[in-house]
């Protein structure tokens, strides 16, 4: 069975604040779920399943449907880090396209800048059984990207200059977004003269920390029909966890690899087809391996790929994350998953900052990445069009 | 300057790991059904699924797969910045994650040369537990 054109994205909202010290978690996962249902012209007693992650607080899934006051016969609180939201929208894809369910609401909030750590790690019980042999050595979370970027500059010569650019394209949509946390366009020398955090990734190759979140509504094809908004067809999605293969990891690709020709082949697209990509953007490196691994450009030629303008919007050859994304906009509870669906789906229904809305905007990818590329990590890839 | 060292908490399936840091040695688990030296230590074999796992004594010698410099970190580690995090790829096959220690982070490469050393580690209350497992530089 496939999903293809079975589900559809109804309703997406995006917290427009990334200083929130006076709402509770429970309020900003209210906020976006409200604003996702009105935005699709539903209300929370249309909705009939709810998916969240570790950023929801106490018991997850059973929590906040008791607090949203919703009546879900299908719940999921799949926890893959930053991708798990992409994840989600696989699974309620998925249960539509059998039948089960109508309307799916998938929340996402946090507040590491005021209300201290979000869900680091898993959430869940202590024990992992990796732990002794990781946790003892001051690996950072850019230091573990930063294992990944330095082997990748080994093997092909990428260079500071070239992930400097994922940056720099960022900054310069980043600058027509009236809510994005950083709207100053910078160049690649301030990139590369920004303080070194971990060799060779610098604060400016790191992304934001905010406060806020996100949340999308998924309906079935009956319910789509009969709503006014333009609802956005689920095309393909494809995911893959990247174990540690093994002890014998390779830090230059990812499990997009997997999961962006799984969602490809259930689209029936292939990469050059694609108008716009919502690229996870936890760094600058984490964007330029992504970018190979699904197929965007040779594995290897990231770097000149990059170089070359491809991530500019409008014109470039492949507009990147046109609200500024983690790097510049918004990374709520350091997870950025949520909101490059957001921006995919404003592309599409053509609602993106006129500076930065791609011309025909048909078809869109979004793709999420959770865990470490140091380590282990989930990859979730999905094809959006602007119709059937 | 001595970066901190916190002493793991061995368990039942990887205490022979363990073990032999105590005795200042690598020792490392094998599948006994297809042969594959294990990473991280575990009594499952990711290969091939096997349970049936031994444990032999490794030569301590690798090289540098990749490593980091890392020169801001929150918390205890940002007082012995700079420090080298690295993946070390052992003659046997896997790459464990460590640190470099006992040199000038600015000359570390990829590819270099390393062996194991065993640095004493406390628990949260001082006391001491199995040394970590770190590398130092070699002529080549």
């Amino acid at each position: 069975m496939s999903i293809r054109g079975k589900a559809f994205i109804a309703g997406v909202h995006e917290h427009p604040e990334r200083h929130l010290p006076d709402r509770t978690l429970p309020q900003i996962h209210a906020d976006v779920a409200l604003g996702a249902l009105s935005d699709a012209g539903l209300s929370t007693s249309d909705v009939d399943a709810y998916y969240s992650a570790g950023d929801a607080p106490g018991f997850g899934v059973l929590s906040m449907v008791d607090y949203l006051g919703l009546d879900c016969h299908y719940i999921n609180d799949t926890e893959t880090g930053g991708s798990s939201y992409l994840v989600h929208a696989q699974h309620a894809a998925t249960a539509i396209a059998a039948g089960h369910i109508d309307v799916a609401l998938i929340t996402l909030a946090g507040k590491p800048r005021t209300g201290g750590a979000g869900p680091g790690g898993s959430g869940r019980v202590s024990g992992a059984p990796e732990a002794p042999f990781e946790s003892q050595w001051g690996m950072s979370v850019p230091g573990g990207y930063a294992l990944a970027a330095q082997r990748h500059m080994h093997e092909f010569g990428t260079t500071s200059e070239q992930l400097a650019e994922v940056k720099v394209a960022a900054s310069t949509h980043a600058q027509h977004n009236p809510h994005a946390f950083l709207q100053d366009v910078v160049s690649v020398e301030e990139v590369l003269d920004s303080p070194m955090i971990s060799d060779p990734l610098h604060r400016l190759d790191c992304c934001v920390i905010t406060d806020g979140g996100g949340a999308m509504v998924i309906v079935s094809e009956a319910v789509a029909d009969r709503l006014a908004r333009h609802c956005i067809p689920i095309l393909g999605t494809g995911s893959f966890v990247k174990s540690s293969q093994s002890g014998r990891i390779d830090l230059t690709h990812t499990g997009a690899v997997r999961s962006g020709p799984l969602a490809f082949n259930e689209a029936g697209v292939t990469p050059s087809d694609i108008d716009y990509v919502s690229v996870y953007d936890s760094f600058t490196i984490t964007v330029l391996i992504t970018l190979e691994d699904l197929g965007f450009c040779e594995r290897g030629s990231g770097g000149e790929f990059i170089a070359s303008g491809a991530l500019r919007a409008p014109h470039g050859a492949l507009p990147f994350n046109t609200d500024g994304g983690g790097l510049c906009n918004n990374h709520p509870a350091n997870r950025g998953g949520m909101t490059k669906v957001i921006e995919a789906v404003r592309q599409l229904r053509n609602e993106a900052r006129a500076e930065v809305q791609v011309p025909d905007c048909e078809l869109a990818v979004a793709h999420g990445t959770g865990g470490s590329l140091a380590t282990r990590s989930a990859s979730s890839t999905m094809v959006l069009g602007r119709s059937l | 300057m001595k970066l901190p060292a916190k002493a793991a908490q061995p368990n039942s399936e990887n205490l022979p790991f363990f073990e032999g840091a105590e005795q200042g040695q690598l020792v490392l688990p094998r599948c006994r059904d297809c042969d594959f030296v294990i990473w991280f230590p575990r009594e499952i074999c990711p290969e091939c699924g096997s349970q049936d796992v031994g444990w032999f004594e490794a030569s301590g010698d690798g090289s540098i797969y990749s490593f980091t410099v890392t020169r801001r970190i929150p918390g205890g580690w940002n007082k012995v910045t700079p420090f080298v995090l690295a993946y070390v790829e052992l003659d046997e096959g896997p790459r464990v994650m460590t640190n470099i220690v006992e040199c000038d982070p600015e000359q570390i490469s990829i590819g270099d040369r390393v062996e194991a050393v065993f640095e004493e580690a406390t628990n949260r209350d001082g006391e001491s537990g199995p040394p970590l497992l770190r590398f130092r530089t070699t002529e080549s």
